[in-house]
């Protein structure tokens, strides 16, 4: 196919020119758009795995009117509680330190340092099978403390769910739009072509050239412009996701992404400019085609 | 082999060219196209090698009407016809060769013959030095010689030439005749449009004669005497 004869001179036309560059670009958003939904997915499966049969209880902090003994005494009838209740299999209090570690990150240490009233926090670990809902889990627990709260995480995660799904979307969207474009530009590239090549096509065609013969060359150039263009653009996106992946690893912050890509995913990036190579291919032969036979 | 009948043609502006025109070339048959320049020789050839349709009438080639034909059946019954073109119409940006090669790549045939088939062919016709030469390098001769090669090359069965020799001196137009002459007794059916009657007058085909958008069919030896027995062929 990249062999093909090449009658007409179609390298040398100015208008194809900025073509492989054009493909490069759009590959290269592409790619980013691909690798920043992968890894967005990562991140959800990350977390629904992380926090699946996970239970946060929280006991706020003593109202002004309570003592310490009040909380103290709320905490461990909540444990108690949580304790004797089937599926449940592990109770964990968390010491303020704990959650000062957790909340260093958010506010700063020296927030923290000023003596905040924090809540209790009680992480729980359910079984598989015979777990009680978080709902009636919560019911148990707070008619015996009330202002419990049972967190099972599922709004943070339908959030994550929805970020995931709309970085996805936009993703897709690009990709579209990329291959879009590809089809809109080759087809004016393609019709520009075949104008500027006239005389040569007509001569072709009197010496028993059929359509096909004429289309294969723009067919074989599409298809070579096309992969030019797409291999640039994959390997620059590579390069900065590369980068980008290196330096968030040197920030070591466990809530940002994975950017390092699977096998798999290595071939999904590499099927873009593939994929932009066979649409532009197919494209400029059904512009031949159908541009020939309409002008009869 | 070429039929036509009732033919009338005019362009979008201007008289008609040629009106009411019958003829039949024979398979095997070598006509001369003889006619003042503007009478309509290269319009009439364009008929016939189908880079144009008629405004009225019916033209059949190889028996065929060409007029309800697909676009399949146009190109490979192009293939069966060479032509060569007053203005050659060479790709500049092939050379010699590879201008020459094209009918044969275009019709698909093997590639391991066509490079040797044509540098022959092209040495044939005296070009032998200048096989990867590009035609803008070429004179007006030269290059008429890659069109006429270009044009035998796959052996026609309809040759159609269109001032072939109109840029040669007369020992290479006639040169070029001869090898017309050969394909023809190889069984290609020859029909050449020139203006040098002393040329046509070498040589004993008939003649269509264009004047006033008539064709007058005249035999073999019809010119006049003074000019058929100037010189010999060389
Ligand atoms: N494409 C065209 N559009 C309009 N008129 C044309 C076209 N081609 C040819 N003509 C006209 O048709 C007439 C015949 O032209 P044609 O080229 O057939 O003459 P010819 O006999 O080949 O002349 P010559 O010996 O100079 O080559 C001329 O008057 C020319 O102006
Ligand atoms: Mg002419």
């Amino acid at each position: 196919m990249l062999g093909a004869r090449n009658d007409l001179p179609l390298e040398k036309d100015a208008s194809v020119r900025f073509l492989p560059w054009l493909v490069a670009f759009m590959v290269y958003l592409a790619a980013l758009s691909a690798t920043a939904a992968l890894a967005m997915n990562k991140v959800v499966v990350r977390w629904d795995q992380g926090l699946a049969g996970q239970l946060t209880v929280q006991i706020p902090p003593p109202s002004p009117d309570e003592t310490q003994a009040d909380q103290d005494k709320k905490v461990s009838r909540a444990i108690e509680l949580l304790s004797s209740t089937q599926g449940v299999r592990d109770v964990e209090l968390l010491t303020d330190d704990d959650i000062s570690g957790l909340l260093e990150p958010w506010l700063g240490e020296t927030v923290l340092q000023q003596n905040l009233p924090l809540p209790v926090l009680l992480s729980v670990t359910l079984d598989g099978d015979g777990a009680p809902t978080p709902e009636n889990l919560a019911l148990r627990l707070s008619a015996a403390v009330p202002d419990i709260v049972v967190d099972d995480h599922q709004r943070w995660l339908s959030d994550l769910f929805d970020l995931a799904r709309t970085v996805e979307t936009i993703a897709s969207l690009v990709v579209v739009a990329v291959g879009l474009t590809a089809v809109v530009t080759v087809v004016f590239v393609t019709r520009t072509g075949l104008s500027i090549h006239r005389r040569v096509i007509d001569l072709l065609h009197l010496i028993g050239a059929q359509d096909t013969y004429i289309a294969r060359q723009f067919e074989a150039h599409a298809l070579r412009l096309g992969l030019m263009g797409g291999l640039l653009g994959v390997f620059l996106a590579i390069v900065t996701v590369a980068l980008i992946g290196h330096l968030l690893t040197r920030s070591e912050s466990g809530l940002l992404p994975d950017l390092s890509l699977a096998p798999a995913e290595w071939m999904l990036l590499l099927l873009l400019p593939v994929g932009t190579s066979l649409i532009a291919m197919v494209t400029a032969r059904l512009t031949v085609l159908l541009s020939l036979a309409r002008m009869g | 082999m070429v039929r036509f009948e009732e033919i009338g043609l005019r362009y979008a502006v201007g008289p008609e060219i040629l009106r009411e025109v019958n003829f039949n070339l024979e398979p095997g048959s070598f006509h001369f196209v003889v006619g003042p320049s503007g009478a309509g020789k290269s319009s009439l050839l364009r008929l016939i090698y189908l880079a144009q349709k008629p405004t009225e009438g019916r033209i059949s080639l190889f028996g065929r009407d060409v007029s309800g034909l697909t676009r399949r059946e146009n190109a490979l019954l192009r293939r069966r016809i060479g032509v060569v073109f007053q203005d050659f119409r060479l790709l500049d940006h092939l050379s010699a060769l590879e201008n020459v090669a094209l009918p044969l790549r275009v019709a698909g045939q093997p590639e391991d013959k066509v490079v040797s088939h044509v540098s022959e062919l092209l040495s044939w016709v005296g070009l032998a030095d200048h096989l990867n030469a590009l035609p803008p390098t070429l004179s007006g001769g030269q290059q008429q010689r890659v069109a006429i090669a270009r044009a035998v090359i796959a052996r026609p069965s309809l040759l159609v030439a269109d001032e072939p020799t109109g840029n040669v001196d007369d020992r290479i137009a006639v040169r070029l005749l001869y090898l017309f002459e050969e394909l023809n007794r190889l069984g290609t059916t020859v029909v050449i449009a020139t203006h040098n009657e002393a040329l046509v007058s070498r040589f004993t085909h008939p003649i269509l004669k264009l004047k006033d958008g008539d064709v007058e069919t005249l035999p073999a030896h019809s010119m006049p005497f003074e000019q058929a027995s100037e010189g010999s062929a060389a």
